[in-house]
Parts: C-alpha cells; structure tokens; sequence
C-alpha cells in the first residue's frame, strides 16, 4: 500500500467522523431549539420595543445591555427557566413591572435592534396585554369598588376603563367592570403587579396567547357605515316580488 | 551553522512570566466588566457577547453577529461596527489570541490540562480529527440559517460563563451554570485541550480570522533545541511546533506559521534554551529561506 492511499483512507475516515460528529451535535442542538407555538402559553414578557418572538431570538445577542440600561432593575437575563431562552431579557410583571420609562433607556441600549430603534413613544409598546383571567375573584366583579388596577394604569382610562353594570344581586347597586382595551395596554404590568388578591385575577400575557383575530375578511357593519360619512352602505331595502306556488295562499306581509 | 557547545548554551530556569502575564489580562478583561456590579464603577457594560466601554466604544463578538446576520436579522449599526471593530482587532493581532488572553473557559481547560499532567494520565480517551471543530463550526451557521435563532448561543460554554459571572445570581437558578463544568470534566476526562483545540467553533472560527495577522512565534535559535519536548508537553495545540522546530531540512523557515497558534507563549515559558521568540510578521527572519 503506498502511502498516498494510507492518506486518503486516513482522509476519508476522519471526514466520516466528522460528518458524524456534526449530525449528531446538529441533533442535539435541533433538540434545543426553541418552539414558540408550543411555549406561547407561558411564555415570559420581553422588553418595550421586542420584535415578534421568531425575529426577537434571530437579532437578541443576549448580551443583557437592556437589562443594565433598566432603572428600576425590571429586566433580567433568563437563567434557563422553563419556556426561556438562557441570557435573553425578560421580566415579570407581579414581581417588578415596567416603569414605562419616556426615554426607553433598554431601547437605546439594544447594540442589534432587537429591541426596534423605531419605537420612540413608550405609549405605543406591546409588551402584552392585560387580561382579566379571573372574574370570580376580581373584587369588582363582585360588586366591590377595588379599582386597583384601574388606578394604577399609566394609561388611565384608556387601556383600563371600568364599564357600569347593574348589581342584580342587591338589586339597587352597581358592578364597575375593569374592562382592558388592548389598542391602549401596553404590557407594563402595573395592574397584574398591584392587584390585591393572594393572586392576580388580571395578568400580562404575550399578545400571541391573549389575542384573538378576526378573518381578514370581516367587515363590521357600523364601522363601515362610519366610515362612510354615516350614510347607508347600501343605497334603499330593496323590495322584492313574493313567489310561491301557484294555487296556494301563502302569507302576506 | 555551527551548532553551539552544548555548556555554552544560555540555559535558564523555566520561568512562567507569559503565562503571568496572560493571567492578569484575563483577570483584567474580566476586571473591566465585574467593577460596575461589584463596586459600582462602570467601565465596560454588557458581556463578551456585546458591550459597550466606557459609552463610547461598542464591542460585538463576530460570529454571533454572523449568527444572527445569517439568521436573516439586519444588525442595527451599533452591533455591526463592534463586530467590524473586533474582527479588525483580531485579524491583525492573531485570532486565537482571543482564546488564550481573553475567553474565560480558557483558565478551565488550562487547569483540566494541569490536572492531567499531574495525574499522569497522558492517552487521549477520545480520539478526534482537529478539523471537527470546523464541521461544528458550518453546522452551527447553516442551522442557524435553517432556524433562524443563534444556534450556538443555546450553548455557548463562553458566553454562558461569562453571563454567570458578570450577572451574579443568575447561574443559581438554571442549567447553563453547568455548561462549563462539562467543558473542564470533557477535557479532563477525554483528553487535554479536547474542547478548545478540537470542538469549540468559536477558536475555529477565530482561527480562520487570524490567517495573516501581524504577530507570530518564531524560533530562531531551533538549532539549538535538545529534544526535551517540554513546548510539546504544555502547547494547546502542539501540532503548530513541529514545522517550525524541525522544517529546517525541509527549508521551513524558523516561524509558526499555522492559524491555529493561540499566542499563548507558554512555549516561549518552557523552554531553557529560548529557542522560541514573539516576533511581528513583518520583522525580518534570522536565517535566510531555503528555497
């Protein structure tokens, strides 16, 4: 055997390795990867400004600059809790919700924009949205005047507004029902943080898990018809000829 | 060339002044991130994998820009000149400078190293090709681009360290304060500098950096070298030496010329004779090339 062939034979067996090597650590990592759909459920909170989930872990360096940029120590870097990704930031809100800062220090800190540069106006962020989960421990929802998470909103009487509702059960009483208007929450999480229960009944949750979508196709009626200076959408009821079988008296409107 | 009388050799005791040196760069490199949330002196926020010095100088590591450039993410401006600031940095210096003068597993594998030495155990468990850290290398960027996430970030020993010890507390509460415990019994277990010299794609990736940087070992004075093989016995990748050490017949000039040297200078450490030399590129070579 000469010594060309001990060569390629060497070659040949150490590229096999390594191809086999890399399939399995290629494996071992696709075992890793993270599943948004699968995790929305309990997924934590990200940052004012995170892009959407997938495009969040394709520019997120995870070099926790937002996290030291964070006055009021909200942000941390994920440690490898269930449904995180270890060294992106993330928060709690019934542990430290955001401040809503109005200069968005851990925007202007992000290096790779994943924290989107674009967002200027704190009010604008979708960090989730507060939902009501639990109407039958929410004490206004039974006839009490908490109001808590109404009061503390930053976006007072806009993101939370309580909607009057007559107390059946007193029969001369009313419910206020803090009702979440999503166009105006910006996540901050200063309601689920400061309500009064052993739990929270209202709760951030990731607008993928908390939001529904009606089909691009829906039209609301009123809103068209707003839309249309308020004239009607179409132009008269249109009236049309009744037909029924011959030789039957039918009914007559 | 006459060789030297063997008593007219400047022999001196083996002294660890590189490796000193190389110590406390490290401990500064780590200093200048640890003196903000020890001490409230904020010199460099962030981590390796980015940060910001002083608020002026922003520094990213290259291949998780590249990671996540492939991962179809257009880098904001920031992170883009960090990257190009580093990628300059080491293609001048030396590449693998990075793994031996700043990556923090590097003490680890150092110390999984000595342990070895010290126990005596010498044979390699786990016989690995060197080029394997380059599949793992194209595997971790093509899976990136196939998922569109940081692959290697979901492991990254180095990071993953350095997060542990920059931001203390997180490594109580998760799996990847494990990470680099696995990297020490991994070459404690397997072999020596199984991680950084075989696997780790960071080094590899550094490595393809560095291919013409300014700064190299030489050895000059390889005539006199007495076979003691204690360079060998300490290198990380002790491949590189053979060429420059022994190419003398085969008109190799007296120069380390493979990208995978790290700089560590432990060679230049070891050996009573000084035979070796940290010399820049450029600076003319002692002995005339044999073509």
């Amino acid at each position: 055997m000469t010594k060309t062939d001990l060569d390629r034979r060497g070659f040949l067996e150490g590229a096999l390795r390594a191809t086999a090597g890399a399939c399995l650590l290629g494996s071992g990592l696709g075992a890793l990867l993270p599943r948004p759909a699968a995790s929305a459920l309990a997924a934590p909170l990200r940052p004012p400004g995170a892009l959407a989930e997938a495009d969040f872990l394709a520019a997120c360096l995870r070099c926790g600059l937002c996290v030291r940029a964070c006055p009021y120590q909200t942000l941390r870097l994920a440690a490898g809790e269930p449904n995180t990704i270890p060294g992106t930031p993330i928060f709690t809100a019934r542990t430290i919700p955001c401040e809503m800062c109005e200069d968005l220090p851990c925007v202007t800190a992000c290096p790779s924009g994943a924290l989107d540069p674009a967002l200027t106006d704190i009010t604008k962020a979708k960090m989730g949205v507060a939902v009501l989960v639990d109407q039958e421990n929410c004490l206004n929802w039974q006839g009490l005047r908490c109001d808590v998470c109404y009061r503390v909103c930053p976006q007072l009487d806009q993101a939370i507004r309580l909607d009057e509702r007559h107390n059946a059960r007193t029969g001369k009483h009313a419910f206020f029902l803090p009702t979440v208007h999503a166009d105006a929450c910006t996540g901050c999480g200063k309601c689920e943080h400061s309500c009064v229960l052993e739990h929270a009944a209202i709760k951030v949750l990731p607008l993928a898990t908390a939001r529904g979508a009606m089909g691009a196709h829906y039209r609301l009626g009123w809103d068209e018809k707003s839309k249309n200076g308020d004239a009607p959408l179409v132009d008269a009821p249109l009236t049309l000829p009744i037909r029924q079988p011959e030789g039957r008296k039918g009914f007559v409107p | 060339m006459t060789a030297a009388p063997v008593s007219a050799l400047p022999l001196c005791p083996p002294r660890p002044r590189l490796l000193i040196a190389r110590r406390l760069v490290q401990a500064l490199c780590l200093g200048l991130f640890l003196s903000g949330p020890w001490a409230g002196l904020w010199i460099t926020k962030g981590t390796l994998a980015s940060s910001l010095t002083l608020g002026v100088l922003p520094l990213t590591d290259p291949l998780i820009a590249l990671q996540s450039l492939l991962a179809h993410h257009r880098l904001s401006a920031t992170a883009t000149l960090g990257a190009g600031i580093v990628t300059l940095f080491y293609a001048l210096l030396r590449g693998r400078a990075f793994c031996s003068w700043v990556c923090p597993i590097n003490p680890l594998t150092d110390a999984a190293a000595a342990l070895r030495r010290k126990l005596g155990w010498q044979e390699r468990v786990l016989l690995l090709p060197r080029s394997v850290r380059l599949w793992i290398l194209a595997a971790i960027l093509g899976l990136s681009a196939a998922s569109g996430t940081l692959v290697w970030e979901l492991i990254n020993p180095i990071t993953m360290l350095h997060r542990d010890l920059v931001f203390p507390g997180i490594w109580l509460l998760g799996w990847p304060a494990l990470v680099p415990l696995l990297v020490f019994l991994v070459d404690l277990l397997g072999g020596a500098r199984l991680w950084c010299g075989h696997l780790c794609p960071v080094g590899a990736f550094y490595g393809l950096l560095g291919r013409w940087s300014l700064l190299q070992i030489r050895t000059p004075h390889r005539d006199r070298c007495d076979q003691c093989r204690a360079c060998y016995r300490v290198c990380p990748e002790p491949h590189v030496l053979s060429p420059a050490l022994k190419g003398a017949t085969r008109g190799h000039p007296p120069v380390i010329r493979a990208a995978d040297c790290t700089l560590c200078g432990r060679c230049i450490d070891v050996c009573a004779p000084q035979v070796f030399t940290i010399a820049p590129r450029f600076a003319a070579l002692p002995h005339p090339r044999k073509d």
